[in-house]
């Protein structure tokens, strides 16, 4: 699709429309090609030998994508953890060499403080507190204004991260009249340079305004679940707001508050694409590094003029091993399969 | 009286809820249509930087030697990239959630306990292991290699969606179509697919937009400029080699960028909200 030279001439407004019109045409016409020749195969196949073969022709494609895109890339960042594999990809063993390494590792424990710093305070302030917070506002205000205001916070999620990421990193410019010093030198605050001096508070509100509308969500669904008997009983006792949400809303979502806790704990450990985009792990050494960027940066950033793939493998195989105990766990403590089949709940 | 003092609590409320969210979005406008910003007012109202992005070639201050990808090839890109994504999950999906939903045989709860977990695990942990699968078939520094490794990732999620919708279908429907001399295959395509077309808008939808959104993977596994995405194209801008460009250029891309993802803002929140309850969480 390189394609310079058609760049080149003057493009019109016919031109654009035609090309959109041959794209979809075209696209129009390989898939129902596709659909049509993958239908006649199968017919043909559940005609000659009966409907167990029915069975593959319908998960095989999957089960083919999965195997080669999930399955083996388990194995694979084990095995390569296990050597000291570069860019000319040679499988070197070395053993747990890498593993020794990494607790040996000079800068481990500021990474795994760093870590848990960001994990903990995003999820406290953000994916577990505000969710709680509009989510409990926006069910005791009228229900068209609330879930326009729910629908506002889904915006960071559905913005894509390098725009997100962008608004961010230009409201917190250093300069006096950028957005956010600009807004506190109206306060009388001098200006200060975020990105240099706090950058933790840029990269934990960006995750954390992206990262409160699950919660928001999922708490709201068992909010609207309460039976409305409850507040009318609350109200006859005379309770206030408060009192009903601290006796009644609070006590009955404690199992999705768990949920939601468990679920972006796991989310949180493994992302590191808006710290990438927002500080690259900076300023300076390491200062908003955590594990998974420090896994991504060692594999595919040459520091010392070589890319370390198989270190990196080794620090990705301690998360996918704590990604894989806690999917199990949720799975089991949460009854995974009754939380998801619900996709009924009108929000 | 009472009414109006709680009118103004409810306003205050909304307010402090969603100006933070908002704010930067109108700024993102602004900064494009105006000469400069001093804190949220705009000074000197202009249209050149959208001008000049809708004119394709990005103009280099100063530099000769480099030349920006055009913008409608970028463009292409990112619609080729998610339309394909979008489109090979719903195929996939709506095929394996079929299955699980309606046939019985061996090892079927294993694979729906499979799925489950996988849903929850984070497949970016799988990050350079997909790289080196890549390089070995081939497919670095493609379009293809990035779309594959997508669908596989967000397979489990599309499957469980699919399931669900097709579980909610009685059987009789189908019971009576296969009595009336249809096929299994015939009985799927005819009678059950046209029913659960809330299901493939809800997939189609989320395939998309992730597509469309993509960063990570697209990031890594793609080299050269002729195949650069939106997203890589707003990052180099933002942060890489070509941060000095003009911010009111970036933020007409970046809203180019955005038209999408706010038409399905607009038009289809049901089922963002539906893909949100069910869908990967995660910062």
């Amino acid at each position: 699709m390189s394609g310079e030279s058609i760049w080149q001439k003057e493009i019109t407004g016919e031109d654009i429309k035609r090309f959109f019109q041959f794209l979809f045409g075209a696209l129009k016409d390989v898939f129902i090609n596709l659909y049509n020749k993958f239908y006649d195969y199968g017919s043909q196949i559940i005609s000659r030998y009966g409907s167990k073969m029915a069975i593959f022709f319908f998960l095989i494609p999957s089960l083919g994508f999965i195997s080669i895109f999930y399955f083996l890339p388990f194995v694979l960042t084990f095995l390569i953890g296990l050597t000291s594999m570069d860019f000319t990809f040679q499988w070197n063993w070395v053993g747990i060499q890498n593993y020794i390494r990494i607790i040996n590792d000079s800068f481990a424990p500021k990474i795994l403080g760093n870590t848990f710093f960001y994990v903990f305070t995003t999820l406290s302030f953000f994916n577990v507190g505000m969710a709680l917070v509009v989510s409990l506002i926006t069910n005791h205000i009228p229900d068209e204004v609330g879930s326009a205001v729910r629908g506002i916070w889904l915006l960071p999620r559905i913005t894509p991260s390098t725009v997100y990421a962008l608004l961010w990193l230009w409201a917190a410019r250093r300069e006096s009249n950028a957005l956010i010093n600009w807004f506190l030198g109206l306060l009388g605050i001098p200006p200060i340079d975020w990105m240099l001096n706090h950058p933790w508070v840029i990269v934990i509100l960006v995750n954390g305004f992206v990262g409160t509308s699950f919660g928001m969500i999922v708490f709201t669904a068992a909010l609207k679940s309460i039976p409305e008997d409850y507040y009318r009983a609350a109200r006859v006792d005379g309770a206030s707001t408060w009192e009903i949400i601290r006796y009644i809303e609070i006590p009955m979502i404690k199992w999705p508050l768990l949920f939601v806790t468990a679920y972006q704990t796991l989310s949180l450990l493994t992302s590191f694409e808006y710290i990438l985009i927002l500080t690259d792990g900076g300023p300076g050494l390491y200062t908003t590094e955590v594990w998974s960027l420090y896994s991504y940066h060692v594999a595919f950033r040459s520091y010392g003029g070589t890319v370390e793939i198989g270190y990196g493998a080794a620090l990705a195989t301690v998360l996918v091993i704590i990604g894989i105990i806690l999917s199990i766990i949720y799975w089991k403590v949460f009854k995974f399969e009754e939380m998801m089949s619900e996709p009924k709940i009108e929000v | 009286m009472k009414a109006f003092g709680e009118k103004i609590g409810i306003g205050l409320a909304v307010a402090i809820l969603t100006i933070p969210v908002l704010i930067l979005y109108v700024y993102l406008f602004l900064i494009s249509v105006s000469e400069d910003m001093i804190g949220i007012i705009p000074t000197g109202f202009t249209w050149e930087n959208w001008i000049e992005v809708l004119d394709g070639e990005i103009p280099v201050a100063g530099a000769t030697f480099y030349k920006y990808p055009n913008i409608y090839q970028v463009a292409l890109n990112t619609f080729f990239l998610a339309v394909m994504i979008a489109l090979l999950e719903v195929i996939l999906s709506s095929l394996a959630g079929y299955s699980l939903s309606r046939f019985k045989f061996r090892g079927r709860s294993q694979l729906l306990t499979t799925i489950l977990i996988l849903h929850a695990f984070p497949g970016i942990t799988l990050l350079i292991a997909l790289f080196f699968i890549l390089v070995q078939i081939g497919l670095y520094n493609t379009l293809i290699g990035v779309i594959l490794v997508k669908v596989a990732l967000e397979l489990p999620l599309g499957i469980w969606i699919m399931k669900g919708f097709f579980d909610g279908i009685s059987w009789d429907m189908e019971m009576s179509a296969l009595v009336d001399g249809c096929s299994r295959l015939g009985a799927w395509w005819r009678v059950i697919m046209p029913n659960v077309r809330n299901g493939l808008m809800a997939v189609l939808i989320f395939g998309f937009l992730s597509g469309w959104a993509e960063f990570i993977y697209a990031q890594t596994f793609i080299a050269e400029q002729s195949f650069w995405t939106f997203s890589m194209l707003v990052y180099a801008f933002t942060i890489g080699e070509y941060s000095y460009i003009k911010p009111g250029i970036t933020a007409a891309i970046a809203l180019l960028y955005m038209i999408p993802v706010i038409l399905f803002f607009l038009f289809a929140q049901k089922y963002l909200l539906r893909i949100q309850l069910i869908g990967k969480g995660g910062a």
